[in-house]
């Protein structure tokens, strides 16, 4: 059968869909990884004082972590739906949904990461003269990247999934094909942004293993030398 | 704010209550599915893992199926299952991907639950010449129970999430109030149904919160401090517990 028949019979994988569709794909891409980016860097810019001042004042910890808990339980529909008449009909919806969800898993994390931060080496860093700030970043941060990436991957994947929700008022990246298709009973493109969107998922996932890896140089040397 | 304001009437107007589109009707849909789902999602996933924890195999599957569970975007899933062959048959497409997305956060912790039950324990158990089923159910059973529970709350709090989103491809329940606001433009509709929908889920996590501290078999033997003390940390991870690797 000829490509050009996918279309009409229509099947779910279509290479004619793809060939003739590209540029529509490659936008839906690109507004889904450009949502999914904004989300993740905000999140983690409000987790990290969030997560550093939960550590500081101990009455902080337990309302931050129980809201934040309590932000995950909302479904993302009603999550969008409810920001909806703060933000109107804008990305800034979806991105501030995203933006909320993700605090629960980064702030979590971020607390156990610098919580693991061994009692010897702020010491160490105390007694060379190091200053709270330099401690933070120079000691502290770089002892809890492993558990901060891990917090990093588990909420990129996540986020990636969920923007597709938006869809529902027109800013779901890759999610708008996939509605545009299900009102359109169009396989080929519901598939094919379906496997997008998991593509993006496992590649946001592989380059952060690697950031991790590349970050935490010593964790790797470590491994090597205990087995 | 104005929307507040009518999404407070819209909730106060008796009629939206009312009838086959009404709240009620549509809150029983979305209790039915969830039940449903949860009971199915449990009687498979359940069985399964506290077997691989017993004989302390299939971590990796475990972790694995989670970790897929989170790539797999939902309303994808209840997309395709609705354009496959199945979309024919009514509820079915709902009820599989519910139950699909159900099953990952049931697996790992059960897993987790019957795996890292106290070894010391078990051994003592074992000693004591108690069989695997023995073991199993007088042992691992109550020692992984904390867990199981935040398994069952996680998968039916996702199972809630899922079930609203169902609605966008038409099927039953609370978040049909959402879509048809959408659909009418009729913002307060939309925030009225987003209210509903969230109660229900933060209910839905209170009461299996409530039911795991009440049913808790270590709790009855043992008195409640000693409990408390002795319940491990992963049952105060979020809802999707946080590795960290």
């Amino acid at each position: 059968m000829a490509d050009g028949n996918c279309l009409i019979s229509n099947e779910w994988i279509c290479g004619e869909y793809v060939r003739t569709r590209g540029q529509e794909l490659t936008d839906a891409t690109l507004e889904h990884v450009w949502i999914t980016l904004a989300s993740v860097a905000i999140g983690l810019l409000v987790a990290f004082p969030l997560a550093l001042l939960a550590r500081r004042w101990r009455p902080v910890a337990g309302p931050v972590l129980g809201l934040t808990t309590i932000l995950y339980t909302v479904p993302s529909l009603a999550m969008f739906s409810l920001l909806l008449p703060v933000f109107g009909v804008s990305a800034a919806v979806v991105i501030t949904g995203l933006v909320l969800y993700s605090l629960t898993i980064l702030v979590r994390n971020i607390m156990a990461g610098l919580a693991s931060v061994p009692e010897e080496a702020r010491e160490a860093a105390r007694g060379m003269g190091y200053g709270p700030l330099r401690l933070l970043f120079g000691v502290e941060l770089p002892l809890a990247l492993p558990a901060l990436m891990a917090g990093l991957r588990i909420t990129t994947v996540s986020t990636v999934s969920l923007t597709t929700v938006g869809a529902i008022i027109g800013y779901g990246g890759l999610g708008n094909l996939i509605y545009e298709g299900m009102r359109s009973f169009f396989k080929a493109e519901v598939l094919t942004a379906s496997v997008l969107c998991v593509a993006l998922a496992v590649v946001a996932d592989l380059l952060l293993l690697g950031l991790q890896r590349l970050l935490t140089p010593w964790a790797r040397k470590s491994r090597k030398g205990t087995t | 704010m104005d929307v507040v304001a009518k999404a407070w009437t819209w909730l106060a107007t008796g009629s939206h209550w009312a009838g086959p589109d009404g709240v009620w009707h549509r809150l029983g849909q979305h209790l039915f599915l969830t039940f449903v789902c949860l009971a199915i999602s449990c009687a498979v996933a359940l069985p399964i893992a506290v077997a691989l924890g017993h004989i302390g195999k299939g971590g990796a599957l475990a972790v694995n199926i989670s970790n897929a569970g989170r790539a797999v975007p939902t309303f994808a899933v209840l997309v395709l299952l609705l354009l496959s062959p199945l979309g024919t048959h009514g509820q079915w497409p709902t009820i599989i991907a519910l139950v699909l997305f159900a099953i990952p956060p049931l697996l790992t912790n059960a897993y987790v639950g019957v795996s890292e039950a106290d070894r010391e324990v078990v051994e003592a158990a074992r000693g004591m010449g108690m069989t695997g089923g023995q073991l199993i159910r007088r042992v691992e059973l109550p020692l992984a129970f904390p867990l199981i529970m935040t398994g069952v709350r996680t998968a039916a709090v996702q199972v809630v999430a899922t079930a609203t989103l169902a609605a966008l491809p038409g099927g039953g329940g609370l978040g049909r109030i959402i879509t048809a606001g959408f659909r009418l433009t009729d913002t307060p509709q939309v925030v009225a149904g987003a209210v509903l929908v969230a109660s229900l889920a933060l209910v839905v996590e209170g009461v299996f919160v409530t039911l795991g501290l009440v049913l808790d078999p270590m709790r009855r033997r043992t008195g409640r401090r000693s409990t408390a003390a002795r319940r491990p940390p992963a049952d105060q991870a979020p809802a999707s517990p946080a590795l960290t690797t």
